[in-house]
């Protein structure tokens, strides 16, 4: 609860008043009535859309906003009644935490961040540094140690901040959105590295996200916030195919895929590029290398994509003696934007021998999509959309493809909320792309 | 002293000045032992800062200003220095200058020491935020010299009241700044020290007051800055130093003098400043923020 009089609100909460009710007292209920069990060694993933409060919810599990009222037992000590030397000291020892900003100490070198945790729980400094090592190793950060935050990328960031937590030992992670400031292709990647820590480790972690696809590829169990409600908790299959109610049903149904997955939802990392900006015998080199017969030509500083080289005219240009690449750059190549809808795809698709370029607002070269890949998809779709044809006949709303016209569903999400439910559609197709393919 | 019965509402006269000039005069009496102490520390830290600076041959203090201006920023700035303190000396306002040095030494190092604290304790309660904050704009739109009269009655004529004058009138910046810096610091990072157990005190130590530096480190430029200007002021209630030299060029309209005495001043400010402001760069955050492969 925050703002004023909040525990009249609660009390009148308690007598069956709504939200908006108690808001008119100056108070915000951010969670009610939110009571679930995590079991050990379980990924437990609170998904919903922003402002449901899912943040509040997992910073009453550690205390860090204590609850207004209610219970939080970690290992039976009830943590929101406890003095905040103990709670300390269940946080020391029980529970660590990875934030959506990575919160890195920026005058600390990427050991020293990692090694945090232990240096606040009075571990010596040789354990400490051997400690933080073995961590940063787990999530392939070695050799990066003496390196400052600013060094690293955003991934980077999140696996540092991931080891701060994994060597600090405790048995239980919270994770608050920990991926949702990285690109895509990052972010696929982390969660891959994560659950493949896990089945190791064993942790018991509370995920919290916005993104449908990142629940289901995380998370034993889901559980669906809405407007600081939990309405459902389940498995990705029982959440997928039985949604306890039309908002659930929102997330997982009732949209064309194809109208909603989106080209960097389904692109791939561009390995075929050379440098437009230097001469032909460098791009007949990096060529050779990779053995293609084709590259994108894109800038080297701003990343541009100028066009298409095929290596015959490379060599020739060599023969030559160009020292540009200008007049071989074939600059109609089939790009695509990176909000391009999948169903815009398939012409340019057809035409184009190679790869389908991914462009951002700046003509940035950000992806490719390989035709392979777009039927893949496609493929994949076909199941989903079965799937969640069956969950819409079961919560009685439209069948997908139609307006979503029945009483009850156009209330629930707002035209931005439905936004980011397409959004996260489309994320969750594209890693079902992704798993298909391995 | 309300003398209600004379009061004319059609020609209004409290006599409010006079209540708060009894009020300062009792309170000066009643504590004078308080006064006394602080008399004592201050002239004693004011003449060993004094003695430092002036007992050695000015070649040395330049050797050395210009030794501290270099390895803090660079070899550009310690010529600046060798230069300007050369100046000074050969326009015979060595004395005066080191003399004002210390002053501005010892007021703006205790407005820091005051200050900071404070900052700090208002950053973490709203409550001591606005308290604190109205008696900042009282301090800061007070016209310098006001400051004066209640320092002649509390420590009479001389370096002392000046001192506190400076310190008063200097410290302003500093709370406003080291408030501003620990309320700026990411609330994320913060919640990462908690979360893994660390202790309010520890959290400030290691997080708030390391990333908050840069910006408290310009408050406390602010702080040396005004000090200058206002112990340029104290030459007004018997302080020594530069001021004296201005205000005697003024009341002897000796130009020459005016000019020697403020090119000092502006030489000392630019230096300070940009001392300090090396000092600011070489804040673990800054230096941190600056490191590429
Ligand atoms: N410090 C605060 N003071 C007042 N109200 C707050 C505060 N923090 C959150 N709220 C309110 O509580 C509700 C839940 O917020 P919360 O941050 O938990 O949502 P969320 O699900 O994490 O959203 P997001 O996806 O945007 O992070 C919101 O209505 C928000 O406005
Ligand atoms: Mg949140």
């Amino acid at each position: 609860m925050f703002g004023r009089r909040a525990e009249q609100a609660v009390r009148r909460l308690k007598e069956g008043a709504s939200r908006e009710e108690v808001a008119k007292l100056g108070a915000t209920a951010a969670v009610i009535d939110a009571s679930f069990e995590v079991q050990p060694g379980e990924i437990f993933v609170v998904m919903g859309l922003s402002g449901s409060g899912k943040s509040t919810l997992i910073r009453m599990l550690n205390g860090l906003w204590p609850a207004t009222d209610g219970h939080v037992f970690v290992d039976g000590i009830d943590i929101a009644n406890i003095s905040d030397s103990e709670l300390r000291r269940v946080r020391k020892q029980k529970i660590s935490m990875v934030f959506q900003h990575f919160a890195l100490l920026p005058h600390r070198t990427v050991l020293e961040n990692a090694a945090y945790a232990l240096d606040i729980q009075g571990v010596d400094k040789t354990e400490r540094r051997a400690k933080a090592g073995e961590a940063l190793e787990m999530v392939g950060l070695a050799g990066w140690e003496d390196k400052f935050p600013v060094q690293l990328s955003g991934g980077m960031k999140q696996r540092v901040g991931l080891a701060r937590a994994l060597a600090a030992g405790s048995d239980i992670m919270l994770m608050d959105e920990a991926f949702s400031a990285l690109d895509p292709l990052i972010k696929r990647e982390m969660q891959d590295q994560l659950v493949q820590l896990q089945s190791s480790l064993n942790k018991t972690i509370v995920f919290i996200t916005h993104d449908l696809n990142e629940a289901m590829r995380l998370g034993d169990r889901i559980a669906v916030m809405r407007d600081g409600r939990i309405v459902q908790i389940g498995t990705a299959e029982e959440v997928l195919n039985d949604p306890a109610n039309d908002y659930v049903a929102q997330f997982v149904a009732d949209v064309d895929r194809t109208r909603v997955l989106t080209a960097s939802s389904v692109m791939e990392p561009a390995q075929y590029t050379v440098n437009a900006n230097a001469g032909p015998r460098e791009a007949q080199h990096a060529m050779r290398e990779k053995q293609m017969t084709a590259a994108f030509a894109v800038g080297r500083r701003d990343n541009k994509l100028h066009g298409v080289v095929y290596d015959k005219e490379v060599v020739s240009a060599v023969k030559r003696g160009d020292t540009t690449l200008e007049s071989i750059i074939d600059a109609n190549v089939a790009s695509v934007h990176q909000d391009a809808y999948l169903v815009d795809l398939f012409a340019p698709a057809a035409e184009s021998q190679l790869p389908l370029a991914v462009i951002d607002d700046e003509k940035r070269l950000v992806g490719v999509v390989p035709r392979v890949t777009l039927l893949n998809a496609m493929a994949s779709i076909a199941d989903v959309v079965h799937s969640a044809e069956a969950a819409s006949v079961a919560s009685e709303s439209p069948p997908p493809g139609q307006p979503a016209d029945g009483p009850g569903t156009h209330d629930t999400v707002d035209p931005m909320g439905a936004r980011t439910v397409a959004e996260q559609l489309a994320v969750q197709d594209a890693a079902e792309v992704e798993r298909d393919q391995n | 002293m309300i003398r209600t019965d004379s009061f004319d509402p059609l020609d209004p006269r409290i006599d409010l000045g006079d209540w708060i000039e009894d009020a300062i005069r009792w309170f000066v009496r009643t504590f004078s032992i308080i006064f006394d102490g602080l008399q004592a520390v201050l002239e004693g830290a004011f003449d060993a800062v004094d003695t430092v600076l002036e007992a050695p041959h000015f070649l040395i203090m330049i050797t050395l200003f210009a030794a501290l201006a270099w390895t803090v920023r660079s070899w550009k700035l310690a010529v600046f220095t060798v230069i300007g303190f050369y100046v000074i000396a050969s326009v015979d306002q060595w004395s005066e200058a080191m003399y004002t040095l210390a002053m501005v030494l010892v007021a703006a190092g205790i407005a820091v020491l005051i200050s900071v604290p404070v900052g700090i304790w208002a950053a973490k309660s709203t409550s001591v935020s606005n308290a604190v904050r109205p008696i900042l704009d009282f301090m800061q739109t007070m016209p310098p010299l006001v400051y004066l009269v209640p320092a002649i009655v509390a420590f009479g004529v001389g370096v002392t009241g000046g001192i506190v004058a400076t310190i008063v009138f200097a410290m302003p910046p500093g709370v406003r700044f080291t408030e501003l810096a620990i309320r700026q610091v990411d609330s994320e990072v913060v919640e990462a020290g908690q979360a893994f157990g660390s202790t309010p005190r520890r959290i400030l130590r290691q997080i708030q007051l390391p990333l908050a530096m840069p910006t408290i480190m310009a408050g406390i430029n602010q702080v040396i800055m005004l000090a200058l200007s206002m112990v340029v002021l104290t030459a007004f209630i018997g302080a020594h130093g530069l001021g004296r030299e201005v205000r005697s060029s003024l009341t002897r309209v000796d130009l020459a003098l005016g000019v020697e005495g403020g090119l000092a001043i502006v030489i000392l400010a630019i230096y300070l400043d940009r001392v300090v402001a090396a000092l600011a760069d070489r804040a673990p955050v800054v230096r941190a923020s600056r490191v590429r492969d």
